[in-house]
């Protein structure tokens, strides 16, 4: 279409060039487009001036430049340093790295607890199909809200006060203050250890690939996953001795009112783990179910009749054809989770919300600010999240021979 | 959902922000009150004492017992007030969008709320302190031996910045969990979640007695802060923030002056012209903020004086048997004190 248009313009001369724009579908559709993209940037222009002018009326400071300035507050749990003279702008990567932190391990949980729900759920053993079903059915018609209130107050009552403390071995203590464990301070040498790990993972890939072509030559099978389990086990362990054990560990005491020292779970990220997941596991649940369901029943006949067994049938025939089908709605609960997660500020974990878009925003009374930077991020994450999966789609769509 | 709503609270203010300026404003709030035929009031959720619902959804309270006496005010009528109960995160955008007339909900009055917020406050009808309260198990008799406790806080108030701050300067460490709702911080501090929990003392008197046991906890006789918690009004119309100002001032000069909601009708007699002023029937001083010359009169005639309201919601006729304290007329050594009506 733009191709032919072209060609009638360089055809006319030049008045009559114009009289062909007009006509020329193709170069309407661009001027058209022009004319939208520019309306909705005056819209916008327009949006923030009125704000600006508005808020400016009502007394209202407004600008970013509250992000250099002392947050003074403190928070429960921080992956960076972080004092209350830290800046606003640090609180917000605080709570930032927080709901990425549940957010990654909530993903990993569920994806776990929603495959195995799943494919349980196909299985031949009655109790175990309907057992699975019962999961299904009853947590995902909970909101996320009161499971998450169910988990927390649940975990706060079963532990006991700090003073009565259950003590694990390796000085590790369990209360309703959180689980604490010795904290590993790392020393001169600990990069070894790093470097032997991350040399492990790359000989195992290498080991992997190789096991495959000669799979694919030879038809003969390799113990891929124990000899490279056993790598990234042993090479590192092999590195920390040589190295001279250059970790030292910081042993939690027990003070007057708490545990004092170590590294410290907080309950409320367990909870808000376990609900987000066991929530959103019963939703992944069914888009397995449905992608295994939907791989047609003659390609498990045909493996069978190729003489594969019924566990190879279903880790090389099977889930890889119904991945094509699971993925994408699975980017869909992944991305829920996500979304999910800002509930945290509710049982007193310091995600984003609990944190930004709630103490900074009440400090500094910069509503429009904090919420648009707070949807900002969320839209990041999300829009993040759904590339990597498309790309993983993309990777797993059926290749045509 | 809930983080919906916290979000939507945001937004609707940024989406009024983003309005064009319409004459709403240039209309003033007294007027609008009026054409509404009602006075949208933000109250607390429920705190015992400032504000809360009773049994039957009647709401309470000193900070209630305010927006009743400017509903009387204008329309005399006290029962013309729609209660608008707030979260300590949504008060002021509440306020800010215009949601609501007036934000009488236990609120601190600080520099930077009253400049770069929009608001003005009208006055300060509780003074207040931030305090601690432990488990008496504990066995804590100051709030210096609390270095290392963990300490319950909900969001959206002064006071997580106030516990930093003592902390900072006292050298102790402390662990925060911070809530966005007060039946959770109190959930949390009840099932042994914090070894404290920090608020303004009034508050602290009035949740202990929601608990299992109040004798099992004790408020720590350190107060760390100064919060004088009153009413707000957006900035920018001084007319509304003149009502809101000597409607509460014209409770506490009739408490000086021995007017009561009972004694009203007599004390129109008075030969006292303080009296005679306050009432309406000298001056025109009710007319002068735009209201009716009795304003102060239907005020007081809904609510009683400052002192009948804080006795019947906090005082001696209260369960809470707060004590007037710093709350008692300055004339009785403490801080309520009242410019005359002249």
């Amino acid at each position: 279409m733009v191709g032919d248009g072209e060609r009638r313009i360089s055809r006319g001369g030049f008045s009559g060039g114009i009289r062909n724009l007009a006509y020329d579908p193709a170069a309407r559709g661009i001027a058209l487009q022009i004319l939208l993209v520019l309306a909705i940037a005056a819209i916008g222009l327009e949006i923030v001036s009125n704000a600006v002018s508005n808020l400016a009326r009502q007394g209202i400071t407004s600008g970013f430049g509250f992000l250099n300035h002392t947050s003074g507050f403190d928070i429960s749990q921080k992956l960076i340093a972080y004092a209350n003279t830290s800046t606003y702008a640090r609180a917000f990567w605080v709570g930032l790295l927080n709901t990425l932190l549940v957010a990654a391990l909530g993903i990993m949980l569920s994806t776990v607890i929603g495959f195995a729900v799943g494919i349980a759920r196909l299985s031949s053993n009655w109790l175990i199909a309907r057992l699975a079903g019962l999961y299904v059915e009853v947590l995902r018609n909970i909101p996320p809200l009161l499971m998450l209130f169910a988990f927390y107050f649940a975990v706060l009552k079963a532990l006991p006060a700090p003073r009565e403390s259950i003590v694990l071995p390796l000085s590790s203590y369990l209360n309703v203050r959180g689980l604490t464990v010795p904290k590993p301070m790392l020393e001169a040498g600990a990069g070894y250890v790093g470097i032997a790990f991350v040399l492990a993972l790359v000989l195992a890939a290498i080991i992997a690939g190789w096991a495959r072509r000669l799979q694919l030559a030879t038809g003969k099978t390799f113990p891929t996953l124990w000899t490279g389990m056993a790598l990234i086990v042993f090479l590192p362990a092999i590195a920390f001795f040589a190295a001279g054990q250059p970790v030292q560990f910081d042993t939690p005491q027990l003070g007057r009112f708490n545990v004092m020292g170590g590294l410290t779970l907080l309950p409320e990220l367990v909870a808000l783990t376990l609900g987000l997941s066991l929530y959103t596991a019963a939703f992944i649940a069914e888009i397995v179910r449905s992608g295994i369901v939907g791989v047609p029943k003659g390609q498990k006949e045909a493996s069978a009749a190729l003489g594969l067994n019924e566990r190879q049938t279903m880790r090389l025939v099977v889930i890889p054809q119904a991945m094509r089908i699971i993925i994408p709605p699975l980017t869909n609960q992944y991305l829920n989770l996500t979304k999910n997660s800002s509930l945290a500020v509710a049982i007193g974990y310091p995600d984003l919300v609990s944190v930004f878009a709630g103490t900074v925003l009440n400090q500094t009374n910069q509503a429009i600010e904090v919420i648009v930077i707070v949807m900002a991020v969320y839209l990041f994450i999300s829009v993040v999240t759904s590339l990597l999966m498309n790309w993983f789609n993309a990777r797993m769509a059926l290749v045509e021979r | 959902m809930t983080s919906v709503l916290r979000i939507g609270s945001g937004l609707a203010m940024a989406l009024v922000a983003m309005l064009p300026a319409t004459g709403a404003d240039a209309q003033g709030t007294l007027q609008k009150v009026k054409d509404r035929g009602q006075l949208a009031c933000g109250v607390n959720t429920g705190i015992a004492g400032f504000s809360a619902p009773d049994d039957k959804g009647n709401w309470a309270g000193i900070d209630v017992d305010l927006c009743r006496a400017i509903a009387a005010a204008i329309f005399n009528d006290s029962s013309k007030v729609k209660f608008v109960p707030l979260t300590a995160k949504e008060r002021f955008t509440a306020l800010q969008s215009g949601e609501i007339d007036v934000l009488s909900r236990n609120t601190t009055w600080t520099m930077s709320r009253d400049t770069s917020a929009g608001m003005n406050f009208a006055g300060i009808n509780y003074f207040d302190g931030q305090g601690f309260m432990v488990n008496t198990a504990l066995n804590v008799k100051s709030a210096k031996e609390l270095s290392g406790a963990s300490i319950c806080v909900q969001t959206g108030t002064t006071t997580e910045l106030n516990v930093a701050d003592y902390f900072r300067q006292t050298g102790m460490t402390y662990k925060p969990v911070v809530f966005e709702k007060l039946p959770e911080t109190i959930a949390a501090y009840n099932a042994g979640r914090c070894d404290v929990f920090t608020s303004d003392a009034s508050q602290l008197y009035a949740t202990r007695l929601t608990l299992g046991n109040p004798a099992d906890h004790i408020v720590l006789p350190e107060i760390i802060s100064k919060e004088p918690l009153g009413p707000a009004v957006r900035q920018g119309d001084a007319q509304w923030g003149n009502i809101v100002r000597w409607t509460y001032f014209a409770l506490v000069n009739a408490e000086e002056l021995g007017v009561t909601s009972q004694n009203l009708d007599q004390m129109l007699e008075s030969n006292n012209p303080e009296i005679r002023r306050l009432l309406g029937k000298e001056g025109e001083f009710g007319v002068g903020i735009g209201l009716g010359n009795d304003w102060a009169y239907q005020a007081i005639k809904a609510v009683g004086n400052y002192g009948e309201s804080f006795d019947r919601n906090l005082g001696e006729g209260s369960r809470l048997k707060i004590s007037r304290g710093q709350n008692a007329l300055w004339r009785d050594g403490g801080l309520q004190y009242a410019p005359p009506i002249r």
